[in-house]
């Protein structure tokens, strides 16, 4: 079996440094097996997280030579193995310990939006008439595995901190306002918090949570755009303030 | 003593996948203090990877559905040995469940009449399965998850619950530590709901995740509480068998839903070869009619595929025997082909199977739309657990209840596809309504602090060890290798004795390993105090499995192949006896009363 060496970032909240260990791989294994290899046999007090190692969970990201990762899902055969490679937890969350990153602020900001708010059901049963056609907008959005990549890359969560903050909700949770939003029974308005308390604005559309997102969500053009656009039309559209003002300014 | 913080509730969840969520929310709702407790981060538990779908007779897609319907099917496929009363609460009660997760914001895929559509899966008479492409589980989970965190529980994420605490009879809490600094916590409650899922990482060759230790099981058995039907394990029939690091994760029996056919390595579709006598008149005849019933024909018959998953595994596991295998030890699953036959070919594949066409493509290499899969049966789920009532989920142990994988009753001898999610909804929701009852009315329970004291004790041992040179991951493995070799799915006795010994074996190597490192996040102290619960509920599995004399569902005795009638009347109860060693005995079911009988007789 082929060699590699593996530096793997060792340490807690107080600081660590990058340790190598050298290690056999065999054809078709992912960074996370290798992981669970050196775990297993030169590390037993190594703390990674993961749970369906199929990309299902979202529990494994971390970097992997400097990419946000899910590392079940990053075969060996993807890498170049000419030399070592790194892996380190997220950079925009505190670090636990090792490769765990500390991601509860994710879970607070979840609790701060509003949640699903049904309009009254259609049908007898509690149930709603929607077509595939007008869920499959949101759907996009449901294939979210709270993974955190995208929180990860996004510049201002990991260079100026505002999801830490309480500035900024961040990738993941545009996504999920948008679901919410273009969910065709929901009848909830958010556009108020997106733009005071959300930092939608702060989003300059640069993309990168897209590139890194392990469910292939078209983030950016699909989800915050949109979501910019409603608030735009809102607040910065004159004939929309008037209307709002005198009460006509509908959800949707 | 190591010191630990203590919480207080009415009542503890144990476990947040769908059956301990949906208990929380109920038992929140209800108006109790709830606190609930999971091993991972919230949304990441087992049934968040569930793909398939959600069974319900919803009747949207064929209006012949109905409860009786999915009931029958239910207690066929269970081969009888169910809990009748489960069958029938979980058929009446799982489309109000299904049509709840929409009332939360859950979002099925649609009929054209923009109504919750419903697919084909093994067992079901009708398309049954309400679903989400192949990411039902992420649906169900995200949703309870996203409502439940605003119904007003404290939710405890990361944290390992190794003892019930007893006040006398009856529970008052639970013991455990939480992964990232090893503090200990204590949960006082009256009222302890266990949802704490399945046991597959007791075999080599799983679809399960870490999780799966079988720890609910494990501590309801040493708080007294009876376990039931540990011997039938299902073993999915298409896990993936290449490359060896993924060998065992799942491959959807959507697949087959959708129109995938197995074929062994001559290109025979072999499932036709084998038709059992419970389901003769329910097969077609040939390829074309199966064709026809997957495409929503409603004169013809499932094709052989379509079966239950006991069944298809062992012919694929038959395949192999006879040298048809497939190069890596599987059979083929091809869905390809239907590329020709259905509306926009490829794409239409991707659509009806995201995350299998991304599994493949991304592990494996292989683009499914254009190449069969191989496929070989992986250790999947447990239909044996923790014994309850039917109608309240409540164990033989006051104030302990079970709901979910870790609860049994409802499936028998064999799960039908889809019966888990909506069993976790329905179940989940009446243990929260009835532990939250319990608990008002039973008022506080104490525990004492020797019982604290012995917890923490137990759980700090394998750091006082002396270095016994096989370490926490080496015992596990052990384990594994041993349980898939001699308690799986063909089984004969003497395979069966072999392995109580490797079990009393593996029980005295465990209590010598030794953990190095400190209490945080240290992840080989964590699997060492895994080790207890897996051989808990090792053990349980392979004395019942030696016990039923017969083949039955998931139960396959190499040296009883025929199903035996008088085994067919009876469930075997896993218990601690005594003198604390484990006890397997012999119950007769309840009979089925007449009004389920006829019905069961009208659905042939
Ligand atoms: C790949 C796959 C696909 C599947 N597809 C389908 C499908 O399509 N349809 C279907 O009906 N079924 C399906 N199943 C089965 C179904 O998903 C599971 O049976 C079900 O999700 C189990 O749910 P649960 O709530 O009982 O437990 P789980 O979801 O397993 O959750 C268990 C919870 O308990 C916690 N826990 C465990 N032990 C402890 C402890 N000691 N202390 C604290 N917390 C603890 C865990 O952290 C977790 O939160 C599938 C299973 C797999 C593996
Ligand atoms: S597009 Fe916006 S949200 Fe995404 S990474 Fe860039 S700034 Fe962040
Ligand atoms: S949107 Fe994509 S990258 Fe972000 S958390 Fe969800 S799955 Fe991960
Ligand atoms: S382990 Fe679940 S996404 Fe990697």
């Amino acid at each position: 079996m082929p060699k590699t060496t593996f530096k793997i970032w060792r340490g807690d909240s107080k600081g660590g440094e990058f340790r190598a260990y050298e290690t056999e791989y065999s054809e078709g294994m992912v960074v996370l097996d290798v992981v669970h290899k050196i775990q297993a046999e030169q590390a037993n007090d190594l703390a990674v997280r993961w749970n369906c190692k199929a990309g299902k969970c979202g529990s494994c990201s971390a970097e992997v030579n400097g990419q946000p990762k899910l590392m079940c899902m990053t075969r060996m055969n993807t890498l170049p193995l000419d030399r070592s490679v790194t892996v380190e937890p997220m950079q925009a969350f505190p670090v636990e310990k090792d490769l765990v990153a500390d991601v509860s602020v994710n879970y607070e900001i979840k609790k701060r939006i509003k949640p699903f708010k049904p309009r009254p059901p259609d049908h007898d049963d509690g149930t709603w008439t929607m077509h595939q056609a007008d869920v499959e907008r949101s759907q996009e959005f449901r294939k979210c595995i709270e993974c955190f990549l995208c929180q990860d890359v996004c510049h201002v969560d990991r260079d100026h901190h505002y999801h830490l903050e309480g500035k900024f909700i961040g990738p993941r949770f545009f996504v999920h306002a948008a679901y919410l939003d273009m969910h065709p029974a929901d009848a909830e308005d958010r556009l108020a918090d997106l733009k005071e308390r959300d930092g939608v604005g702060y989003c300059n559309i640069t993309k990168c949570c897209t590139v890194v997102c392990p469910e292939h969500i078209t983030i950016t053009d699909n989800a915050i755009i949109p979501l910019k656009e409603r608030v735009a039309d809102r607040y910065y559209d004159p004939l929309a303030k008037v209307l709002k003002v005198i009460g006509l300014g509908g959800k949707k | 003593m190591a010191g630990h913080e203590t919480h207080e509730y009415d009542v503890l969840v144990v476990g947040a996948g769908g059956a301990g969520l949906r208990a929380a929310i109920e038992a929140s709702t209800a108006g109790v203090r709830v606190g609930l407790v999971c091993k991972s981060l919230l949304g990441k538990a087992h049934t968040v990877m569930a793909e398939g779908g959600m069974a319900a007779a919803l009747a949207n897609v064929d209006e012949r559905d109905g409860w009786k319907v999915h009931f029958a099917d239910t207690m066929r496929g269970g081969q009888y040995l169910n809990q009748w009363r489960m069958a029938e609460i979980h058929a009446q009660e799982a489309p109000a469940r299904v049509n709840e997760l929409e009332a939360w914001g859950a979002l099925f895929d649609r009929t054209p009449e923009g109504r919750i559509l419903q697919r084909n899966f093994g067992g079901h008479a009708y398309p049954r399965l309400a679903h989400v492409g192949d990411r039902t589980g992420l649906e169900m989970i995200r949703t309870l998850q996203d409502h439940g965190i605003h119904q007003g529980m404290a939710v405890h994420m990361e944290i390992t619950i190794t003892t019930l605490l007893k006040d006398g009879e009856r529970i008052a809490g639970a013991f455990g530590y939480d992964r990232e600094r090893g503090r200990f916590r204590v949960f006082k409650a009256p009222a302890v709901i266990l949802a704490t899922g399945g046991l597959g990482k007791a075999y080599k060759i799983t679809s399960n995740s870490w999780e799966c230790t079988g720890d609910g099981m494990s501590l309801a058995y040493h708080a007294g509480a009876q376990l039931k039907d540990m011997e039938f394990v299902q073993f999915h029939p298409t896990g993936m068998v290449w490359p060896p690091s993924v060998r065992g994760i799942l491959v959807t029996e959507g697949v087959r839903g959708e129109g995938g056919v197995l074929t062994n390595s001559e290109d025979k579709r072999f499932m036709f070869d084998n038709i059992p006598e419970l389901y003769k008149d329910l097969v077609a005849d040939d390829a074309e009619e199966g064709w026809r019933y997957v495409i929503g024909d409603r004169d013809a018959r499932r094709p052989p595929e379509l079966l239950t998953r006991d069944h298809v595994a062992r012919m694929i596991l038959a395949e192999v025997k006879a040298g048809r295998g497939s190069p890596h030890g599987g059979a083929f699953l091809d869905i390809s082909w239907i590329k020709d036959r259905v509306k926009g070919g490829a794409e239409h594949i991707k659509r009806k199977l995201p995350s299998m066409y991304h599994q493949f493509k991304q592990l494996a290499d292989l683009d499914i739309t254009e190449t069969p899969m191989e496929v070989g049966p992986t250790t999947h789920y447990a239909m044996g657990g923790v014994r309850v009532d039917s109608d309240s989920q409540a164990s033989s142990v006051p104030g302990l209840f079970a709901a979910g994988e870790c609860a049994t009753g409802l499936h028998g001898a064999n799960r039908l596809g889809g019966n888990s999610l909506s069993d976790l909804v329905v179940f989940g929701k009446l243990a929260g309504q009835y532990a939250a009852e319990y608990a008002k009315s039973a008022g506080p329970a104490k525990v004492a602090d020797s019982e604290m004291e012995a917890a923490e004790a137990e759980a700090l041992a394998p750091f006082g060890r002396e270095e016994s040179g096989e370490g926490p991951f080496q015992l596990q493995q052990a384990l594994q290798d041993m349980m898939q070799e001699d308690v799986g799915i063909i089984r004969t006795e003497a395979e069966l004795d072999k392995a109580a010994e490797a079990l009393a074996d593996l029980r005295s190597r465990a209590a010598k390993v030794k953990v190095h490192g400190n209490r945080e996040w240290n992840s080989g102290w964590h699997t060492a105090l895994d080790l207890e619960p897996l051989l808990t509920v090792s053990e349980a599995v392979a004395a019942a499995a030696r016990e039923r004399k017969e083949s039955r569902g998931a139960h396959t005795r190499n040296d009883y192949q025929e199903k035996d009638s008088e085994w067919g009347k009876a469930n075997l109860i896993v218990e601690k006896a005594g003198d604390g060693s484990m006890r397997v005995r012999r119950e007769e079911i309840d009979p089925v009363p007449e009004r389920l009988a006829k019905i069961i007789e009208e659905q042939g």
